[in-house]
C-alpha cells in the first residue's frame, strides 16, 4: 500500500562538488537513494565518503550540484530559500556531528528555538522543551549553558531540540558519538518508540554496528557513492 | 511576529553583554562628544554676539600710535593724547555724545588686612555711559570731584566682594598706593570680557587723580568715546580723525599717529574668531563621531563569525531569512537607541556643566542633537545589519561552518 504514495526521499544521481580544477573534490558522485516514510535507514562508511555531505543536502542545507531531489514528490529545486526553510521547520529535525548549539543560550532556550519558527505560544514552546529535555534525561540542567555540559550531555542537548519540534524526518549525524553505550541505547530506545508511534523517518549516519543494528536499513557509502544498500536482521523482521 | 522579534532580540542583546555594551559605547561616545562641543561652541558664539549687543551705543577708542592691534613698541615715540585733547573732542564734534579719557594701571589696592591686585583705571563718568556700566549702589564722581582730582573711587563687583563681602562699602576708605581713597559707588556686575578677563575686578578714580597720584604725567593713552545713536560710527570716525590730524598738525600724506578703533567691528572681528572656534569644536565632534563610528564598526566585524554560525542554526532549523535579519535589525536599533539616548544625556549636561564653568550661554541645539543621534544610529544599525544580511545570504551549511 506504500507503493502508491511517493517516497519521502529519493535522490536520482545527484553530485555534490566542491572547489574547483585541481581542488575539486567529489563528495557525493552519483547517488540514487529512496527512503520511505517511517524507514530508520543507518548511513555508514569510511570517514570523507560524503555521509555528513548526503544528510546536508537530504537537510536541504547544501544544495546538489546536478541530480534531482524530491521530497515528498516535490522537486526541492524548483523551491526558492524561503520556502527550504519552511521545509525545514515543518517536516526536519537535525542532530549536527557538531551539535551546533547557541552557545549564550541555556539548553532549555537552545530546545526552544524550533519552536520558536514554528509560531508556538511561550508556554507551549516552554512545556515541548522542557519533555524534549525530559526524554534525553536533561531536565535538570534545562539553565545550563552549553559551556556548562560535557560532549555528552550537549549532545542530548542537540537531540532534544530535534525532537521538541515534533519532526517527520530526524536527520542525524553521529548522534551518539559522544555518549556511552547505556545512553546511546537509551536514545536508540527513544527513537524506536517516536517511530512506533507513527510515521517518523530516522536517517542516521553512524560508526557503531551496535547502533546500526537498530535501524532497518544500512547504507554503506565509499568515495560519495552507495556501495551497499542492505536490511538488517530487524529490518526482514519488519518487512516479513 | 513583531512581538516575537522584539523578545529574539532583546534576549540576544542580553546574552552578548560585552558586544552590547561596547556598541552602546560606541553610540554614547559619537552622540555625546558632537553635542558637547557644538553646543559649547555655540555657547561661545552667542556670548559674543551678547558681549557686541551690549556695546549698545557706537563706540570708538582711540590710542596713539599708528599700531590698530598689538603690543606698541614704546609710549613717548608717539605722542599721547592730553585732557584738553578730550574736552575739545566733546566740544567741536557734535557727532560725539560724550567721550572720556581711561588710563589703567595694575596695582595693589589695601582694605584693612586684605591685600588685592586689582586694575585701577581713571576715568570720567562719561566713560560709565559710553560703556553702558551703572552704578548700582552709591553714585558716580561729581563734577568737582572731576574737576579738582579728589580720592575718591566706585568699585568693581569683584573689588567690592573681596573686601566687603555684602555688606555696603560706601563711605569706607581703601588704599591704593599711599592714597587714601573714598569709596562712594559701586558698579553693576559686567561678567567677563570676550578675552576671558574678569571686568569687574576693577576699581575706578577720577582721571585727573589718576595722573596726579598714580601715574605722575598729565598723559592720557586712551580716549573713549560715545557716538551720538543718530550718526553712523563711520562718520563720526573720519569727523574725529580730521580734528586730530588738525589739532596734531599732521600734514596732508602723512601718516596718522594716533588709531580709532571701532568697538563694534572688534566685536564683530571676535565673533569671526569664536566661529572658527566653533568649527573646530566641531571637526574634533566629528572625528569622536567616526571614532565611536569605527568602534561600533569594528564590535560588529569581530562577532560577524560568531553572528554567522548563530544564522546557520537558525536557518537550520527553519528561520526564514527575513526573519533573522528583522532579529539583527532590531537589536540594531535597540542598542542604538539606547546608545544613543544615554549619549544625548551625558552630552547635554557635559555642555550644561561647561556653560556654568566657562560662564557662557547654554543653548542646546535641537538639530545638532538630532543629527549626532542620526549619524551614530545609522551607523549602529547599519553595521548591526549589514554582516547579518550577508550572513543570510549563505547557505545555512556554509553560515554552520563558521566557527
Ligand atoms: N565545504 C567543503 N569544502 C570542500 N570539501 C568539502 C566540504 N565539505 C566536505 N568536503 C569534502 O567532501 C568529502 C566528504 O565529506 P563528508 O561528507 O563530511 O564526509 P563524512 O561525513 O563521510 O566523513 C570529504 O573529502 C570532505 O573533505
Ligand atoms: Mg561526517
Amino acid at each position: 500500500m506504500m507503493q502508491d504514495s511517493p517516497p519521502l526521499i529519493a535522490l536520482q544521481g545527484i553530485t555534490r562538488v566542491y572547489g574547483q580544477g585541481e581542488a575539486e573534490v567529489r563528495a557525493l558522485d552519483g547517488v540514487d537513494l529512496t527512503i520511505r516514510t517511517g524507514e530508520f535507514v543507518a548511513i555508514m562508511g569510511p570517514s570523507g565518503s560524503g555521509k555528513s555531505t548526503a544528510l546536508n543536502v537530504i537537510g536541504c542545507l547544501d544544495p546538489p550540484t546536478s541530480g534531482r531531489y524530491l521530497f515528498n514528490g516535490v522537486d526541492v529545486a524548483g523551491l526558492d530559500r524561503d520556502q527550504r526553510a519552511l521545509l525545514r521547520r515543518h517536516y526536519l529535525g537535525f542532530v549536527f556531528q557538531g551539535f551546533n548549539l547557541l552557545p549564550r543560550a541555556t539548553a532549555l532556550e537552545n530546545v526552544e528555538l524550533p519552536l520558536i519558527y514554528k509560531g508556538l505560544s511561550r508556554a507551549e514552546r516552554h512545556d515541548r522543551a522542557m519533555r524534549a529535555l525530559d526524554q534525553v534525561g536533561l531536565s535538570g540542567r534545562s539553565h545550563h549553558d552549553p559551556s556548562e555540559l560535557s560532549g555528552g550531555q550537549q549532545q542530548r542537548v542537540a537531540i532534544a531540540r530535534a525532537l521538541a519540534g515534533a519532526p517527520d524526518l530526524i536527520l542525524a549525524d553521529e548522534p551518539t558519538g559522544n555518549l556511552d553505550t547505556h545512553r546511546s541505547v537509551e536514545i536508540m530506545e527513544l527513537l524506536g518508540q517516536l517511530r512506533a508511534k507513527g510515521g517518523l523517518t530516522i536517517v542516521m549516519v553512524t560508526h557503531e554496528d551496535d547502533m546500526a543494528a537498530y535501524a532497518d536499513r544500512i547504507i554503506w557509502m565509499v568515495d560519495g557513492r552507495i556501495a551497499r544498500d542492505t536490511p538488517t536482521a530487524r529490518g526482514k523482521s519488519h518487512a516479513g | 511576529m513583531l512581538v516575537e522579534t522584539i523578545r529574539l532580540a532583546l534576549r540576544a542583546i542580553a546574552r552578548n553583554v560585552m558586544r552590547s555594551i561596547l556598541t552602546v559605547l560606541g553610540v554614547v561616545i559619537g552622540v555625546a562628544a558632537v553635542i558637547a562641543m557644538v553646543t559649547v561652541g555655540q555657547g561661545s558664539s552667542e556670548q559674543v554676539t551678547r558681549d557686541v549687543a551690549k556695546l549698545g551705543t557706537n563706540v570708538l577708542m582711540i590710542r596713539p600710535g599708528q599700531n590698530t592691534m598689538g603690543p606698541r613698541s614704546s609710549v613717548t615715540s608717539e605722542r599721547p593724547f592730553d585732557l584738553g585733547d578730550v574736552a575739545q573732542i566733546i566740544r567741536d564734534l557734535p557727532q560725539v555724545e560724550t567721550a572720556s579719557a581711561a588710563e589703567s594701571r595694575q596695582m595693589v589696592a589695601v582694605f584693612g588686612n586684605i591685600n588685592h591686585r586689582t586694575t585701577v583705571q581713571g576715568v570720567g563718568n562719561a566713560y560709565l555711559v559710553a560703556t553702558d556700566w551703572p552704578v548700582i549702589l552709591g553714585r558716580s564722581f561729581l563734577a568737582g570731584e572731576e574737576q579738582a582730582g579728589r580720592a575718591v573711587c566706585i568699585l568693581g563687583q569683584t573689588v567690592r566682594e573681596t573686601f566687603f563681602g555684602a555688606a555696603n562699602p560706601v563711605g569706607e576708605k581703601i588704599r591704593l598706593k599711599t592714597m587714601s581713597c573714598e569709596v562712594i559707588g559701586v558698579l553693576d556686575s559686567k561678567g567677563a570680557s570676550s578675552f576671558g578677563t574678569d571686568q569687574d575686578d576693577t576699581v575706578m578714580i577720577p582721571v585727573r587723580t589718576f595722573q596726579r597720584r598714580i601715574a605722575g604725567s598729565t598723559a592720557v593713552n586712551m580716549i573713549y568715546v560715545a557716538v551720538r545713536e543718530d550718526v553712523p560710527t563711520d562718520l563720526a570716525r573720519s569727523a574725529i580723525e580730521t580734528l586730530l590730524r588738525d589739532m596734531r598738525r599732521i600734514d596732508p600724506g602723512e601718516e596718522d599717529d594716533f588709531n580709532v578703533i571701532d568697538m563694534k567691528q572688534l566685536a564683530t572681528m571676535l565673533t569671526g574668531i569664536t566661529d572658527v572656534l566653533t568649527g573646530l569644536l566641531a571637526a574634533v565632534a566629528a572625528v569622536s563621531l567616526l571614532v565611536g563610528g569605527i568602534g561600533i564598526m569594528n564590535i560588529m566585524l569581530v562577532s560577524v563569525t560568531e553572528r554567522t554560525h548563530e544564522i546557520g542554526i537558525r536557518l537550520a532549523v527553519g528561520a526564514q531569512a527575513r526573519q533573522v535579519l528583522a532579529q539583527f535589525l532590531v537589536e540594531a536599533i535597540v542598542l542604538s537607541l539606547m546608545g544613543g539616548i544615554l549619549g544625548i544625556v551625558l552630552g547635554l549636561s557635559l555642555a550644561a556643566a561647561a556653560a556654568r564653568f566657562m560662564a557662557i550661554p547654554y543653548t542646546p541645539d535641537p538639530l545638532v542633537v538630532i543629527g549626532a543621534f542620526a549619524f551614530s544610529a545609522m551607523v549602529g544599525v547599519v553595521f548591526g545589519y549589514l554582516p547579518a544580511r550577508r550572513a543570510a545570504r549563505l547557505n545555512p551549511i556554509d553560515a554552520l561552518r563558521h566557527q
